[in-house]
C-alpha cells in the first residue's frame, strides 16, 4: 500500500507559514541566546513577518482574479476572495497590534520575545479559521488561536485581574470548544463528511429523512460561534476579559479574534449550511436584536472605558450578523467591509487607551478622560474621532460599514432587523457621545500630559487616517470587499 | 453480541450531557475542567462510532486532532489555575471577584 501525500499549493499557506516562522525563530533565538531578547528585536522580526503576511495577501488577490478560487491540501484549505480580504484584514491588525504591545511592554518591563511569539501564533490560528474548509481543521484554527490567547491575557502575573480573566475565558472557551466539536461529530455523522463544501453538496442534492441529528449539530455549532462572537446572550464572559486583559491584548481581541471568529462563522454558515438558510435565519435574528440592543444599552451604563468598549463590540457583532443573515454574496460583502472598517478603529482606541491606562493598566475609569483634548489636543482629538467612527457619524469609516451592512439586510427583506439595529445605534451614540464631550471639558487641566511613544503615535495616526479617508471615500475599499466572495455558495 | 451503533451514540450524548451539567452546576476551576475533558471525550466516541457505520476512515482521525488540542488545553489550563492559586490558595471560581460583570 502506497500513500499519497495530498497536493499543496504554498501561496495559499503563505501568511500563515509566514507567521509560524516567524514564531519559531523567535523561539530557537530565546532558547540559544544568553540574555533576554530586547523587545525591539522580537517586536522588529514580528512586524517583519506580520507586514510580510499582509504582502503575501496581494499575491492572493492577483492569483484569485487571475485564476480563481481554489482549495488546496485535500480540500481542507481554501484561497478565495473571502479568506483573502479576512487575512489581509487580520495581518495588518497584527502589525498595528504588535506596535501598541511594543509600548506597552516597554512600560511594565517585559523583556523577551514571549508575548511575540504568542501574538503571532494566535493569529496563525486566525488565519487558519479564515481559511479553513474543513470544520475538523476548523476547530484547529479556533484552538490554535484560543490557547495561545489564553497565555497572552495571564501575560501580566503581576495583576491578579489578568489572571482571573484569562480562567474566566479559558474555562468559558473550553466549553464552547466541545459544544462546536460536537456539533461537528452530529454534522458529520448526518452527512458523512466534515468538508464545508461536500457538506453544502451533500445537503443539496439530498433530502435528510430525519433531519435531527443535522438540525442539533448545526444548533451546536451556531452557539460556539455566537460565543466567540460576542453575541447576546453568549457575550456574559466578554466585559471581564476585556476588563481584565492587558490593554494591548483587548486590542488584539476586538480586531483579530473578532476577525478570524466572524470568517469561520460565515464560511460555515454560508458556505455549509446556505441550503438550511430558512432553519438559521430566524435564530439569526434573535441574536441580532438582543446583541445590538443589549450591547447599546450596557455600554451607557459602565464607568470603565475597557467594559464600554466591550458592549460596544457586542453590538457591533449584531451589525454584522445582519450581513450574516441574508445569507448571501452581497451581505457576505457588507459583513467582510464591516470588519475590515471596525478592526483598525478599534486599534486606534485600544492605543490611546492603552495609554491613558498607563502602567498597571491602572487607570481605565471614563473620568481620566476627562479634559484629555486639553491636556493632549492631538490625543483627544483623535480619540474623538475614533469613537465617532465606531457611534457611525457620516465621513467616518463607521458610517460606511453600518450604511453596507444595513443596505445589504434591507435588500434581503430583513426590514424589522434593521430598524431595530439603527435603534441601537442611536442608544449607543449617547455612550460614545458622553465620552467625547468628557474629552473638551475643561477639568483635569493639572495632571501631566500623556507621553505618547513613537510605535502607538504610528498606530493612532493611522487608524485616524485610515477613518478619515475611507470615510470621505470609501469606493476603493467596496470594490475590493464586493469581490470578496465565498468559493462556493448555494 | 451486537451492539447498535445507536447505542453508542445515546451513551456519548449521555456522557457529553454529565459533563455539561456537571460544567455547569460545579464550582472547582479544576472539576469544571475535568468536565471539559469529559465533553470531548463524548465527541470522540460519537466521531469513532460515525466512522465505523460510515465506514469512514475521516472520523477516526478527527479523534486524534481532538485528543492532542485537549491535551494541549490541559497543559495551558493547569497553567493558569497555578498561577491563580499562588496568589489566593484556592481553586474555587466563586473567589474569582475581582470583576464583576
Amino acid at each position: 500500500m502506497t500513500l499519497h501525500a495530498p497536493a499543496i499549493n504554498y501561496v495559499a499557506l503563505l501568511p500563515f507559514l509566514l507567521l509560524v516562522g516567524a514564531a519559531t525563530t523567535l523561539l530557537f533565538m530565546t532558547a540559544l541566546t544568553r540574555n533576554r531578547l530586547s523587545t525591539v528585536v522580537s517586536t522588529s522580526i514580528a512586524v517583519a513577518a506580520a507586514l510580510g503576511g499582509f504582502i503575501t495577501t496581494f499575491v492572493q488577490w492577483f492569483e484569485v482574479n487571475h485564476h480563481g478560487a481554489t482549495t488546496t491540501a485535500a480540500h481542507a484549505i481554501v484561497m478565495d476572495g473571502f479568506s483573502v480580504v479576512m487575512a489581509a484584514s487580520i495581518t495588518s491588525s497584527l502589525t498595528f497590534a504588535l506596535l501598541i504591545a511594543h509600548d506597552w511592554q516597554g512600560r511594565e518591563r517585559f523583556n523577551g520575545a514571549e508575548y511575540q511569539m504568542l501574538a503571532l501564533l494566535a493569529t496563525s490560528g486566525a488565519l487558519l479559521m479564515t481559511q479553513a474548509n474543513d470544520l475538523v481543521l476548523l476547530f484547529l484554527g479556533l484552538e490554535i488561536l484560543s490557547i495561545a490567547l489564553y497565555c497572552i491575557i495571564a501575560f501580566n502575573r503581576r495583576r491578579l485581574k489578568s489572571s482571573e480573566s484569562s480562567m474566566k475565558y479559558f474555562l468559558l472557551g473550553g466549553f464552547a470548544a466541545a459544544i462546536f466539536i460536537y456539533g461537528v461529530a452530529l454534522a458529520y455523522g448526518a452527512s458523512g463528511t466534515t468538508n464545508v463544501t461536500a457538506l453544502s453538496y451533500f445537503l443539496g442534492t439530498n433530502h435528510l429523512l430525519h433531519p435531527g441529528l443535522l438540525l442539533a449539530g448545526g444548533g451546536l455549532m451556531m452557539i460556539a460561534f455566537a460565543f466567540k462572537v460576542q453575541a447576546v446572550p453568549f457575550h456574559f464572559w466578554s466585559p471581564d476579559v476585556y476588563e481584565g486583559a492587558p490593554t494591548p491584548v483587548t486590542g488584539f481581541h476586538a480586531s483579530i479574534v473578532w476577525g478570524g471568529a466572524f470568517a469561520a462563522m460565515i464560511r460555515v454558515m454560508i458556505s455549509g449550511l446556505g441550503t438550511q438558510v430558512s432553519t438559521w435565519r430566524p435564530i439569526f435574528f434573535v441574536l441580532i436584536v438582543l446583541s445590538t440592543l443589549v450591547g447599546a444599552a450596557f455600554a451607557i451604563l459602565q464607568g470603565n472605558a475597557k467594559r464600554l468598549l466591550a458592549y460596544s463590540s457586542v453590538s457591533h457583532s449584531g451589525f454584522i450578523l445582519l450581513g450574516v443573515w441574508t445569507g448571501t454574496a452581497a451581505g457576505v460583502a457588507a459583513s467582510s467591509f464591516y470588519v475590515l472598517t471596525y478592526a483598525p478603529v478599534v486599534l486606534g482606541t485600544f492605543a490611546i487607551v492603552a495609554l491613558v491606562g498607563g502602567v498597571g493598566d491602572a487607570n481605565h475609569e471614563l473620568e481620566k478622560y476627562r479634559g484629555l483634548a486639553r491636556r493632549n489636543p492631538w490625543i483627544g482629538a483623535s480619540l474623538a474621532v475614533l469613537l465617532l467612527s465606531q457611534l457611525g457619524v457620516p465621513f467616518t469609516v463607521g458610517f460606511d460599514g453600518k450604511f453596507a451592512v444595513l443596505a445589504a439586510t434591507i435588500d434581503a427583506g430583513n426590514t424589522v432587523g434593521a430598524v431595530v439595529a439603527m435603534v441601537a445605534a442611536c442608544i449607543a451614540a449617547f455612550a460614545y457621545l458622553r465620552w467625547t464631550t468628557s474629552l473638551f471639558v475643561a477639568e483635569n487641566l493639572d495632571l501631566e500630559p500623556l507621553v505618547v511613544p513613537f510605535a502607538s503615535r504610528v498606530v493612532i495616526t493611522l487608524s485616524v487616517a485610515y477613518a478619515l479617508i475611507l470615510g470621505i471615500d470609501p469606493s476603493w475599499l467596496t470594490s475590493i470587499t464586493s469581490h470578496a466572495t465565498l468559493l462556493f455558495q448555494p | 453480541m451486537n451492539v447498535p451503533a445507536a447505542w453508542y451514540l445515546v451513551l456519548a450524548a449521555l456522557l457529553f450531557g454529565i459533563g455539561a451539567f456537571g460544567f455547569l452546576t460545579r464550582r472547582s476551576a479544576i472539576i469544571m475542567f475535568m468536565c471539559i475533558e469529559l465533553m470531548l471525550n463524548a465527541v470522540n466516541l460519537t466521531f469513532v462510532t460515525f466512522a465505523r457505520s460510515l465506514s469512514d476512515i475521516g472520523g477516526q482521525i478527527s479523534v486524534f486532532f481532538v485528543m492532542v488540542v485537549a491535551a494541549a488545553e490541559v497543559t495551558v489550563g493547569l497553567g493558569i489555575v497555578v498561577a491563580i492559586f499562588r496568589r489566593r490558595a484556592s481553586t474555587s471560581v466563586d473567589e474569582l471577584t475581582e470583576m464583576k460583570g
